[in-house]
């Protein structure tokens, strides 16, 4: 046996949805960030819950990679193929690496299992030669589960849900973990069953020792920490943070947060992580529809909360006009969009970025709504957070873009304190009205945002609505010139955001050049990791990620003319280059990928070397 | 809430807003009775909120001196709802339309009765969508002819109340803009029942819906179409008292009280949830033969807990339990690693 050092390892731990492979994939991630290795995740999960057992269409996977090297994506090809049955085999063997390892449990792998992953009769890859250019480790998971529980007095179907811990307990020891971790969770995981906590680490173990005594020439490989900055570090997936996120904005504006949603994937883990934390203060309000959870937040927000709402794609068409009354009436409200494959009820489950014109301009009539987009898990916590303080600071919705793949995708943070964070400066419209003199709820401030009067203030009492509204007193107005100012005036507050937010700087490479990678959202650690290859190899290239998308940042204009080249990679069939192109009339060259996955950082350097060939 | 300092009238609820609802319209009275209660409940004006959807009847928040929402169309319910849930301390009261509450915002309505968020909802029944200029609405008669509808209608009606109470409303009643003591007297026990109170109004449309109600309304007809029920009260009606309702098993009959005497008859009990099952079925057309009459008051109120006071008395018992929450504990997560 030997130890072979790795700098970067991916596997993808696949197998039914029933299989326990998110739990195994996400056991071994905190255990590889405890050790200090730099990681990212990505969770694949069939559309539907309990999806026919064995078939391709159910198979769950957990893609990880890490590495002593800063990692940026959940990885391209995979190093490890974990796999539970042969479906699991069928539907990811072409992105496993030459030369890669395979880990079958060959149970899994028997005629009926064959079946329904649809080989031909009396073919089994296992045994056909016909993954000869990989590594092929078969090992009987169930049978030896079942052995290893023997005296348990577990029943056979309970047996087997211990697969998954063998399969941890082999993959840490191919990477030399320790059980620690695992076994701790298991202990609490199953507190109100002992007899499962026992089985569990039972087979934990008996898949570590599998490694340490079998007799087959099986590899180890050592995947030294990661130089990354010290500091203390958690594991954060996207919808977790985000939520954190909207916390952290109401505690620091000393509002309480309302958060009207209706469950909608991938959105609705926020809504779950948001539901614990009501000793913050936190209304979470499951709605009836799309409609009435944007509704209920514009009420709450109307009141003096930070009202939010959240959704995916679908959802944010229904809630389009509702939208729009929160930008006539000029209130705080953050939009969270989530996005996934479209159109329609599109890819559920899988990845996208098509909606960032639905954010631009998806309302009728003049309605520009500022956009915020994050572009990697952990960010998804500041740019919730930074959304809910431009509503606030410029009384108008705001809509905070993430989308599937940094949702579920996990990565460690190296999180903030509280004390760090800024304050979020809220006034209520006082009473300072001197006698006879009415109260202007549409008199606006040096940013050009009206005053926050909520009811219960005496004296401020007054009417909003949707419909056109005469400068400063707020009155029902059908007045042409008025209607032209209004519409202007409101389109100019939006404008001004810009004077008050940061200046885009470069992710990578020179201020001037050949060719500048423009991305937005959950491009970024394909970008980023293309970016650095290429300039290691010699090559001009640069990299900005834009997180303001409504207004730009003031110098993105000047940025873009810096370089002779402009691509815009994009997980749609063209939208942020749409923009970009009408604003600053530059020849920008997009890339585009729309399969409901991010781009491998492969697509994005070939790209880039044919561009400056 | 605490009792207004300086003692308001009707016309400090009254704004510098023009009136713009067509001249005889009954949204006229429903305003006035609204704005004379309003100083009685003893409110201030800064707690209370009239929330609207879209309609003629939701322009009715800028004709009052309060905080108002004129929103978008059916959603006032919702708007209503995360408002009462932020601030449990305000008095918010909806104003809507037939089309606006049982047409466009029907889904939002019954989740608002259900959820039982302690508010009021007004809803203005002229059986006619006016703001578009008369199309059929969902509380129209089959074979209404309208705009929309010149052969008559098709769509079998909803029954407003009956719906109301099929959703689990806590509070139902009925009134009509032309009898302006009755409605003050129901506005005020919306306003004092805790939970959703749900009052249908009566309104007429004199443009396009003209008369609608009129045998409820106009004096020749009234007494012996309309059923004023009040809580203990025999059901009696007709020209001289001289009917009333009496129950045999669970049908209504009318009965002349000059063979049946008074004791025998159906005692209004608004506690009675099968009393009022029946009392919202009295919903004949009045132009049929033998018909019951239409019954107007308040039909049934039942104590139930409000959402929003459940919701904070989670929010107390998770504090209780789980200290305030501590936003340094919540950022830092259960599993850390220092490197």
């Amino acid at each position: 046996m030997k130890t072979e050092i790795k700098s970067d390892v991916v596997i993808l731990f696949a197998g039914d949805s029933g299989d326990g492979i998110q739990l195994t994939g996400s056991q071994f991630t905190t255990t590889a960030a405890l050790f200090g290795n730099d990681i990212s995740t990505f969770p694949n999960f069939p559309a539907e819950i309990r999806a026919p057992q064995g078939t391709i269409a159910g198979v769950s996977g957990f893609q990880l990679h890490f590495g002593s090297v800063e990692i940026f994506t959940a990885g391209d090809a995979y190093d490890v193929l974990v796999v539970m049955n042969a479906a699991a085999l069928k539907a990811n063997i072409k992105q496993l690496k030459p030369g890669g390892i395979i880990v079958a449990n060959s149970d899994g792998f028997d005629p009926k299992n064959l079946k329904l992953a649809k080989y031909p009769d009396g073919v089994n890859p296992l045994k056909d030669g016909s993954l000869e250019k990989f590594k092929v480790y078969e090992i009987d998971v169930t049978k030896i589960t079942r052995i290893a529980l023997a005296d348990s007095g577990l029943g056979t179907k309970e047996m087997d849900r211990s697969k998954n811990m063998f399969v941890l307990g082999y993959i840490y020891w191919m990477y030399n973990r320790s059980l620690d971790n695992s076994i701790e969770f298991l202990k609490e995981q199953f507190k109100k069953r002992p007899e499962l906590i026992d089985a569990n680490v039972k087979v934990l173990k008996a898949g570590f020792n599998y490694g340490d005594t079998v007799e087959a020439p099986m590899h180890r490989f050592e995947v030294k920490p990661a130089p990354v900055a010290k500091g203390t570090y958690r594991s954060i997936m996207g919808n977790q943070a985000a939520a954190l996120g909207l916390v952290a904005a109401a505690q620091k504006s000393g509002l309480t947060l309302f958060y009207g949603t209706y469950p909608i994937t991938p959105a609705s883990d926020i809504l779950h992580e948001l539901s614990k934390h009501k000793n913050f203060g936190v209304k979470t309000f499951q709605a009836e529809d799309e409609i009435a959870a944007i509704t209920s937040s514009i009420g709450a927000s109307f009141g003096g909360a930070l009202g939010v709402t959240a959704s995916s794609g679908p959802g944010i068409a229904l809630k389009g006009e509702a939208i729009g009354l929160a930008f006539m009436l000029e209130i705080p409200l953050v939009i969270v969009n989530v996005q996934r494959g479209g159109p329609s009820t599109g890819l559920p489950t899988k990845t996208e970025q098509a909606d960032l014109l639905q954010a631009l301009y998806g309302r009728n009539g003049e309605a520009p709504v500022p956009v915020v987009a994050s572009y990697t898990p952990s960010d998804c916590f500041y740019g919730a957070f930074e959304a809910c303080r431009l509503a606030l600071e410029f009384m108008t919705p705001v809509f905070f873009l993430s989308d599937g793949y940094i949702a579920n995708g996990s990565e460690p943070w190296k999180f903030p304190a509280a004390a760090d964070l800024p304050e979020l400066k809220v006034s209520f419209a006082k009473n300072e009205l001197k006698e006879g003199e009415a109260f202007l709820p549409y008199k606006r401030n040096e940013k050009l945002a009206r005053p926050w009067a909520i009811p219960g203030t005496k004296g401020l009492e007054h009417r909003v609505g949707g419909i056109e509204k005469e400068n400063e007193t707020g009155n029902i107005s059908y007045d042409p010139d008025n209607h032209e100012l209004m519409v202007k005036l409101r389109q100019e507050k939006v404008d001004r955001i810009a004077d008050y937010i940061p200046l885009q700087t470069l992710d990578n490479g020179n201020e001037k050049g050949k060719l500048l990678i423009l991305g937005w959202g959950s491009t970024y650690g394909s970008i980023k990791t293309a970016v650095r290859d290429a300039i290691a190899e010699g090559l001009d290239v640069s990299h900005a990620q834009v997180k303001y998308l409504n207004p730009f940042p003031k110098n993105l204009g000047d940025m873009l003319k810096n370089f002779d080249k402009v691509l815009i990679p994009e997980i749609n069939n063209g939208q942020l280059i749409k923009v970009i192109r009408d604003k600053y009339f530059i020849d920008a060259k997009g890339l585009n990928k729309i399969k409901g996955m991010p781009f491998s950082s492969d697509e994005i350097k070939e790209k880039i070397k044919e561009m400056l060939k | 809430m605490t009792t207004a300092e300086i003692k308001l009238t009707a016309k400090d609820f009254v704004t510098d807003q023009e009136v713009r609802w067509c001249p005889g319209c009954g949204d006229y009275s429903i305003l006035k009775q609204v704005q004379t209660v309003m100083p009685e409940l003893g409110i201030p004006r800064e707690q209370i909120v009239f929330v609207s959807g879209i309609g003629c009847s939701s322009r009715f928040p800028y004709y009052m001196e309060t905080y108002g929402m004129h929103s978008i169309h059916g959603r006032a319910t919702a708007v209503a709802s995360g408002l009462k849930a932020a601030r449990p301390d305000l008095s918010v009261w909806i104003v809507t339309g037939d089309g606006d509450a049982l047409s466009i915002g029907g889904n939002h309505l019954m989740h608002l009765l259900r959820r039982n968020f302690d508010v009021n909802v007004l809803m203005f029944n002229n059986e006619i969508y006016g703001l578009t200029k008369g199309q059929y609405s969902p509380a129209s008669p089959f074979g209404k002819v309208t705009k929309s509808t010149p052969m008559g209608s098709i769509d079998h009606p909803f029954n407003p109340l009956a719906l109301c109470l099929g959703a689990d409303s806590t509070f139902i009643a009925r009134s009509m803009d032309r009898d302006p003591i009755h409605l003050r007297e129901v506005l005020k026990r919306a306003n004092a029942h805790k939970g959703t109170s749900m009052v249908e109004i009566y309104q007429n449309c004199n443009v396009f819906n003209d008369g609608a109600f009129e045998v409820f309304t106009e004096k020749a007809t009234k007494k012996l179409n309309t059923l004023m029920v009040e809580q203990a009260k025999p059901l009696v009606f007709g020209a001289n008292s001289d009917k009333g309702i009496k129950l045999d098993g669970f049908k209504p009959v009318v009965v002349d009280l000059a063979d049946v005497s008074v004791n025998e008859l159906w005692i209004h009990d608004e506690k009675d949830q099968v009393k009022a099952s029946i009392l919202v079925r009295l919903f004949d057309a009045p132009s049929d033969e033998n018909t019951l009459p239409r019954p107007f008051g308040v039909f049934y109120t039942e104590d139930r807990f409000c959402y929003e006071t459940e919701m904070n008395a989670q929010i107390a018992h998770a504090i209780e339990t789980k200290g305030a929450g501590d936003l340094d504990d919540l950022i830092r997560g259960k599993n850390t690693w220092t490197i």
